[in-house]
């Protein structure tokens, strides 16, 4: 996984509530057995109407979307399906970081273990910076060692992060070989399991 | 001095803890991980890449359930699906996991096998790559579902980093009226709490109304946790557990059975044990349920009006009803009982075990299904189909005009050739009703077994009491 330490870009608005994974990335795309490829069908049901052409009312086919790589949302995004293919998909069409007023569970931890830096701030900042970026400032900077977000320029909002997360995104560590340091831990775990 | 009254979900995570780190998550050990197709293949690559061993292989049980077509299953058609099936054999093979395969009599839907084998069983930490992994909680097991890096991590190390969530009980009083079932339950609680009233919590069902339930009925409430965003729900386990698990092939046998239940009767939460936070439901006031919406909480009774969105709370509402109505075709203020269906799909892992496909039965008897209506029955595994027709409830079923199909997730999220067609409508006995899950620009309506046998008869949604009170007379 790649360090992400601090990212400035471009930032796109979704402004809808509840947005679940099985929009971020339908099933009809989670039949591929690599873990890439899958940007081009990230919102596939919204970004293209039926005749395959784009939708020109999607918010991220507007040309001020164009290269977003920070994902304005709102309450809820992520919701449903545990499918990781939603961050790959994020990812992949070069979302680094979303902000949000609250994430569902699972999807949260799917970002992190991915190198997408998921930001929870109150709704009032989201939506303030919403309404800035749709009024046309829409460069976002995001420092995760200082732990703030905000509009280049503009005012920065603090946010708060697990300590372990936020080093685990800090660093780009691979998780499982720092778990597998505590082999002995676990063999002892087992043994009184077996035991008790 | 006595202990500290704790909380089900309290013992079960104290007792998996591996490691605890001021300023991290806790280790937790996971006692069953399940695997399927979907969720999985990239985690066995990032083994292999890492040069990466299963550390407990036999704590892992696999099977394919997806993209499993339901006529010919063994047949499927699609080759990227066929190669995802394969590559789940093929993994199994190489990293030495026992694996359900298509041809096996025990191939289901994972979260219903599991409990069917007796792999679920009380005080175990079970994990799956599958958010509906809720399920298994129906038995006090702390059961929740996680993404494909999390997958590979509990393969290479049989276990998980896991911040501990808060505790939420959900007690639900009352006692059901007859044609109110455990899905009905369910969307009543989430409608009344919201999607995401579960977020940060893992919920503890309690209450009258729960205790009553047989643990087929407790599947479908705990399988509907994640639709309240929980990371988990599950239920303190008691006689009707035991009674469930006992005989059932991977449960322990004579004394280690008896031995079994005493340490599980341990789990239950202990008398004056404090949650984070209640909420309640009467259980008795329920009408069967509809949703009309895009999310599991935009539901109503049968007999109650569509919502107007020009009566909304909020903005944030008014906006989120319009477009929900506006993609589901319906009436602001109109009557489910003038809303036509299309199709009815009995199954999934929130509605397929053998009881569901009684109580469907039940109303399907004798009757015929409306003209222009698509009618799937998709049970939950090869062994409930197996016992539905050794009742012989396929031929009530066709005899009807029903599809008596085999088993698989099928319509649920439609990876296989089930879906329903753009604009068309379906009384689904599933679990989601977010746009395009059964098909881009599918309707679906979240109902009861008994509800969607009603409708597949009527032709439209329809209160399954009158049909009850019709057979009564």
């Amino acid at each position: 996984m790649e360090p992400i330490r601090t990212h400035r870009g471009r930032a796109a608005v979704l402004n809808r509530i509840n947005v679940d994974t099985d929009q971020i990335i339908p099933k009809q795309f989670l039949k591929r057995i690599e873990r890439t490829g899958f940007g081009e069908f990230l919102f596939y049901d919204w970004r293209y109407r039926s005749d395959g052409s784009l939708n020109p009312d999607f918010e991220l086919n507007k040309p001020e979307a164009e290269g977003a790589s920070v994902l304005l949302a709102d309450h809820n995004f992520g919701c449903g399906s545990s499918r990781e293919h939603a961050p790959w998909a994020l990812l992949d069409y070069g979302f680094q970081v979303i902000i949000a007023p609250s994430f569902a569970d699972i999807f949260y931890n799917n970002c992190v273990k991915n190198g997408i830096l998921p930001i929870r701030l109150p709704e009032i900042q989201v939506y303030a910076l919403m309404e800035q970026v749709m009024a046309g400032h829409t460069e976002v900077e995001a420092d995760l060692a200082a732990q703030t977000v905000g509009l280049v320029g503009g005012e920065r909002f603090s946010f708060a992060m697990d300590a372990h997360w936020r080093n685990m995104l800090l660093n780009g560590w691979d998780e499982i070989a720092l778990t597998m340091q505590l082999e002995e831990q676990i063999a002892a775990y087992e043994r009184r399991q077996v035991i008790g | 001095m006595r202990d500290k009254p704790r909380t089900i979900i309290e013992k079960i995570w104290d007792a998996h803890t591996i490691a605890v780190e001021e300023g991290k998550p806790d280790l937790l050990y996971i006692d069953l991980h399940m695997v399927h197709e979907v969720t999985s293949p990239q985690a066995f690559e990032g083994l292999r890449g890492a040069g990466r061993t299963v550390r407990r292989p036999e704590l892992t049980f696999a099977t394919m359930d997806h993209n499993v077509p339901t006529v010919e299953r063994t047949h499927i058609r699609d080759p990227i699906s066929r190669l995802q099936v394969d590559t789940l054999t093929r993994n199994c093979q190489e990293f030495g996991i026992e694996l359900a395969d298509l041809n096996s009599p025990d191939n289901g839907i994972v979260h219903i096998i599991g409990p069917e084998l007796g792999l679920t069983q009380p005080g175990k930490t079970i994990v799956c790559g599958d958010s509906h992994t809720s399920t298994h909680g129906a038995f006090g097991a702390l059961a929740f579902g996680i993404g494909t890096s999390e997958v590979e991590h509990v393969l290479a190390t049989q276990a998980l980093w896991q911040a501990k969530p808060k505790t939420l009980q959900v007690k639900v009083s009352g006692e059901l009226g007859p044609g109110i079932t455990a899905k009905d339950v369910i969307l009543g609680i989430i409608a009344t709490y919201g999607v995401n009233f579960g977020a940060g919590h893992i919920i503890e069902f309690t209450g009258e109304a729960i205790r009553g339930m047989t643990m087929e009925e407790r599947m479908t409430i705990c399988n509907m946790s994640i639709e309240a965003g929980a990371k988990a729900g599950l239920i303190s386990p008691d006689e009707t557990t035991f009674a469930y698990l006992e005989g059932r092939p991977r449960v322990p046998k004579g004394a280690a059975f008896a031995e079994a239940v005493e340490s599980w009767r341990q789990l239950a939460t202990d008398e004056g044990a404090a949650f984070d936070r209640t909420v309640e439901l009467d259980a008795a006031v329920l009408q069967p349920r509809v949703t009309w919406g895009t999310n599991p909480s935009q539901g109503i009774g049968i007999h109650e009006t569509i919502p107007d969105p020009t009566q909304a709370q909020t903005p944030a509402d008014k906006k989120s009803i319009e477009q929900a109505l506006a993609y589901m075709g319906l009436p602001a203020g109109g009557k489910l009982t003038d809303v036509k269906v299309d199709h009815v799909f009995i199954g999934s892992c929130t509605n397929a075990r053998i009881s569901d496909l009684r109580a469907a039965a039940a109303v399907v008897k004798g009757r015929r299904v409306a003209a222009g209506v698509r009618a799937l029955v998709v049970p939950g595994s090869q062994r409930v189909k197996a016992q539905a027709e050794a009742e012989k409830l396929d031929e009530i079923f066709e005899a009807a005009g029903f599809e008596w199909r085999e088993s698989g997730c099928s319509m649920c999220l439609s990876m296989n050739p089930d879906f329903v067609p753009a604009g068309e409508r379906c009384a689904s006995t599933s679990n989601r009703n977010f746009e395009g899950r059964q098909g881009k620009g599918a309707r679906t309506h979240l109902v009861s077994p008994a509800m969607a046998a009603a409708a597949a008869i009527a032709g439209t949604f329809v209160d399954v009491r009158e049909f009850l009170a019709k057979e009564a007379n």
